[in-house]
């Protein structure tokens, strides 16, 4: 089913698409977007160019392995809930950077939270596509 | 300092067990002899405690952990605490002597040494607890590591079977005791039993007295192997023979009698409290001694002894006179020395012999005179004659019972002295007829065990002579000062060994010599009382495995109903559950003020054919005959309404929507693209049966949409993350914040969820895979 207007449009597409969600990812705190939705946009990605492309070229693309990236974003989502602990406040509680920086703004636990969430989905999603695109 | 040299107490046996393993694997010759120092070190430290204890000076350490909750590490010292320790300490130090010279050599002696160290320290946190939850905590402890003991040797199922009887038995009793110490603080306002033991007159005025009473007692029978949960105990056998010495001594099966004492101030004393011990205690008692003398394995021999003493404790508890409390607490020091040494001294015979089969052994003596003579001092004691200390302990209790005011006459007392003449004959058993007569041949020649064989059982022996030439030590630090904790008050204890010529001694006069003749005559007696087909059907452990088999044929029934592998019935359950509940929670909040007012000026044209779209999505769905059409509309159906989603303004919901659907397709699509077309979809009953739940189900979403908002909404929440989301958290997009921030565990707990369901889904299908041969 590998059509090569697909494919070659799915070159350009990719990038543009990843870019797309990670500025989701970061603006999320103060317009409309996220973690969950830049994970599911990067996972549409590269469901898209699993599609186009076959699963071979697109495990090779993909930068880990998915059960990893799921572990790793789980971790990460763990740790910004750990943080607060080393200021003797509760768990989860939103810890803060004191200056913005230029693009982002301030840098908190918050976005570290939502860049876990944002692995976890690409993970998980990756993860359920490949195994269905590989039987 | 001295308030914090409880902790003492629990930390050198946690590091034991933590470095039994390592230690095993370092030094085999000398792992036991270290790890021995350890509750050593424990009974050494307690020691110091004795004078200022036996002055009614109880000490208490206490550590924060949920201060809000009032749930902390409240540690706290009095006598009946202290008794505990030196013999759970005691006891423990030549246990683990013993244990490690059983199994010298065993390629798993690392990991046993571990368990019987995190059992001991549960026991020792569990006596030494002031808070009810963390004495809950420690007394689940003692369960889990017992399960760990007794099914040591899980390659039988045997083991298996007693030691998994053994946690449902004691954890369920657990279960059942937390309840009610839950209502108990409820009721006391606490969770430190040092608070509670002054509110004796509150509580048990308290309506839920009897509620808490009965939940706290079925933990403490369960436990203590009282009847009729005494099942477990016997099958307990299985484990290596230091467990069932340590297990039945000092520990696991005390600690329903340390509970029942503890209790004693707050709940002790009333008709109910002393009904139910004294029945159960007194069933248990004769029972145990009954069945004992029918044993011809010394270990089963022994366990029915230890269920029948402990149904002594229970009955001299539940009388609850100031001479019973000294009886039960002079008894369990005594039971607690003599069954120690006659258990180390059956797995010893065992170890040398290959057998503990009564009618094998006979003339142990010339061939191991050490052990013989530990076993002597036992059985004496164990049949309580001068001057040994279960002497003193079988005196009181019959002082106890001949002093007790009721209207039964004599009952009583019968009853302790029939108890007693069995236990005679079964300390003959125990003892006499092995080391006795003559030698008659055994699976190994006999000869005398290594030092950590013989040297235990005969420190505990001698202990008990010690304590019964010199009481006075016993009744100063040990029985004394427990007495003054469960009564609540200073109390003085005078044990002797001589106290005149009286109606108790005369009754141990005959106790003996029916005792003697119960033993000559044992193999009649054994017909007598032989199990018929009816005691076999009443039998509890017939009752346990009936409700174990009753509830896996009940687990195996729902499973097949509610888990049946097909993923259209698990639909048809969530929705028919989803429509039920909604229904029920709208019917309770009062359907009555209910008015809807549809209008339709608002209405904008392109929202009708927006929604007459997904409509005829949604119809095309469920007709269509290809699954790809079918899909492809149900996508149509997730992207209408995520535009109604972006027309009404929740642009994150509309975007996620998006995404998610964009998704589906493309999962289904790869699921689905490879399968052929529908021709059977399902018979014309099952899609009534679909229609109707789908109808259902429809109904009861629009009926709660209308009813949502025909209720003026509730502010407060969203105004508070409306005005807060900058303030607190920095975001303007209240609903990342909310995701990220306000409830950011719950969303962990969701992205825990979504892994755990690739994890699932990836299993499934490389599951099918494999199965298929394909890869």
């Amino acid at each position: 089913m590998i059509s090569l207007i697909l494919s070659t449009a799915t070159k350009y597409l990719l990038p543009i698409l990843i870019m797309f969600a990670l500025f989701m990812l970061i603006r999320g705190h103060y317009e409309p977007g996220g973690g969950f939705v830049g994970g599911l946009a990067a996972a549409a990605a590269f469901a898209l160019y699993t599609i186009s492309n076959g699963v071979e070229k697109a495990r090779d693309l993909f930068p880990a392995r998915p059960s990893k990236l799921t572990l790793t974003g789980l971790v990460i989502a763990l740790g910004s809930g750990l943080v607060s602990l080393f200021t003797n406040e509760t768990f989860f509680k939103g810890e803060w950077l004191n200056f913005d920086f230029p693009v982002v703004g301030p840098l908190g636990t918050p976005l570290m939270f939502d860049i876990g969430v944002f692995l976890v989905v690409i993970g998980v999603t990756m993860n359920i596509v490949f195994t269905l695109a590989e039987e | 300092m001295a308030d914090s040299l409880i902790l003492a107490i629990i930390l050198p046996g946690l590091v034991a067990a933590f470095l039994a393993p390592y230690l095993q694997k370092a030094a085999p010759k000398f792992s036991g002899a270290i790890l021995t120092l350890f509750p050593l070190a424990i009974f050494t430290v307690s020691c110091f405690f004795l004078p200022s204890i036996a002055n009614h000076e109880p000490i208490s350490y206490s550590v924060n952990w949920f201060p809000d909750m009032g749930i902390n590490f409240d540690f706290f010292l009095d006598g009946l605490s202290l008794t505990f320790v030196l013999l759970i300490s005691g006891v423990g130090t030549l246990i683990v002597l013993y244990a490690w010279g059983y199994l010298y050599g065993h390629p798993k002696l690392g990991n046993f040494l571990c368990y019987l160290l995190l059992f001991m320290t549960a026991m020792l946190g569990l006596v030494i607890a002031d808070n009810l939850i963390l004495l809950f905590i420690f007394w689940e402890l003692t369960s889990i590591s017992s399960y760990l003991l007794i099914g040591f040797n899980h390659e039988q199922e045997r083991s298996r079977y007693a030691s998994l009887q053994a946690l449902l038995t004691t954890g369920s009793g657990g279960l059942a005791m937390m309840a009610g110490f839950i209502l108990l603080s409820q009721a006391g306002g606490s969770f430190l039993l040092t608070d509670l033991s002054a509110l004796a007159g509150t509580l048990q005025a308290h309506p839920a007295y009897n509620v808490f009473l009965i939940l706290i007692l079925l933990g403490a029978f369960t436990k203590s192997a009282q009847f009729p949960f005494y099942y477990w105990l016997p099958n307990a056998m299985e484990a290596p023979t230091p467990v069932s010495a340590y297990l039945h001594s000092a520990t696991m099966v005390k600690a329903g009698v340390y509970l029942l004492a503890r209790m004693n101030p707050m709940l002790g004393g009333t008709m109910q409290w002393q009904y139910i011990l004294m029945i159960a205690g007194g069933i248990t008692m004769l029972l145990g001694a009954i069945i004992a003398v029918r044993h011809t394995d010394l270990k089963k021999v022994l366990a029915y002894t230890t269920i029948s003493s402990l149904g002594i404790l229970v009955f001299l508890i539940g009388m609850g006179t100031p001479f019973a409390m000294m009886a039960a607490m002079g008894f369990l020091v005594t039971h607690s020395l003599y069954k120690g040494t006659l258990f180390m001294v059956t797995g010893t015979i065992d170890h040398e012999t290959g057998t503990r089969e009564i009618s094998k052994l006979g003339g142990l003596y010339k061939y191991m005179p050490l052990l013989g003579l530990a076993a002597i001092f036992a059985g004496l004691s164990n049949a309580g004659i001068p001057p040994f200390f279960g002497f003193i302990g079988k005196e009181l209790i019959y002082e106890a019972s001949l002093r007790f005011e009721n209207d039964l006459g004599g009952f009583i007392p019968t009853v302790t002295v029939l108890t007693n003449m069995l236990i005679v004959a079964t300390a003959l058993i125990a003892v006499y007829k092995p080391f006795a007569g003559k030698y008659t041949g055994t699976p190994k020649q006999p000869h005398e065990g290594p030092f950590s064989l013989w040297f235990g059982p005969l420190v505990l022996g001698t202990i008990g002579l010690v304590f019964g030439v010199f009481p006075q030590f016993a009744s100063t630090y040990l029985v004394g000062p427990a007495v003054s904790s469960i009564k609540g008050a200073p109390t003085t204890v005078k044990l002797e060994l001589w106290h005149g010529l009286n109606l108790a001694l005369f009754l141990s006069v005959i106790t003996l010599g029916t005792g003697i003749l119960v033993y000559a005559f044992r193999n009649s007696y054994s017909k007598v009382f032989t199990y018929n087909a009816f005691f076999r059907k009443i039998d509890p452990e017939n009752l346990y495995q009936l409700a174990l088999s009753g509830m896996l044929n009940f687990a195996r029934f729902q499973t097949k109903i509610f888990q049946s592998g097909y993923l259209r019935n698990y639909i048809i359950w969530v929705l028919v559950m989803l429509a039920f509940l909604v229904f029920l929670a709208l019917f309770n909040f009062g359907i009555e003020d209910f008015i809807v007012t549809l209008s339709f000026e608002d209405i904008y044209f392109y929202e009708v054919v927006l929604c007459l779209v997904v409509l005829l999505a949604a119809f095309v769905a469920i007709t269509s005959r290809s699954v790809l059409a079918a899909i492809a509309a149900l996508g149509i159906v997730g992207y209408g309404i995520s535009l109604l989603f972006i027309i009404y303004g929740a642009t994150d919901l509309a975007m996620t929507q998006l995404s998610v659907e964009t998704l589906t397709v493309i999962l289904f699509v790869l699921v689905i693209y490879k399968l052929p077309k529908l021709s059977y979809i399902s018979s014309k009953m099952l899609r009534v049966r679909d229609r109707a739940i789908a109808i259902l189900t429809g109904l009861i979403a629009t009926f709660l949409i209308l009813f949502t908002i025909s209720k003026p909404m509730e502010p407060q929440v969203s105004e508070y993350f409306a005005a807060n989301s900058y303030i607190l958290a920095k975001g303007r997009n209240i609903v990342n914040v909310i995701l990220v921030d306000f409830r950011a565990l719950d969303t962990m707990g969701e992205i825990v969820v979504l892994a755990v369901a690739s994890i699932g889904v990836y299993t499934l299908l490389k599951l099918r895979l494999s199965k298929t041969g394909k890869k």
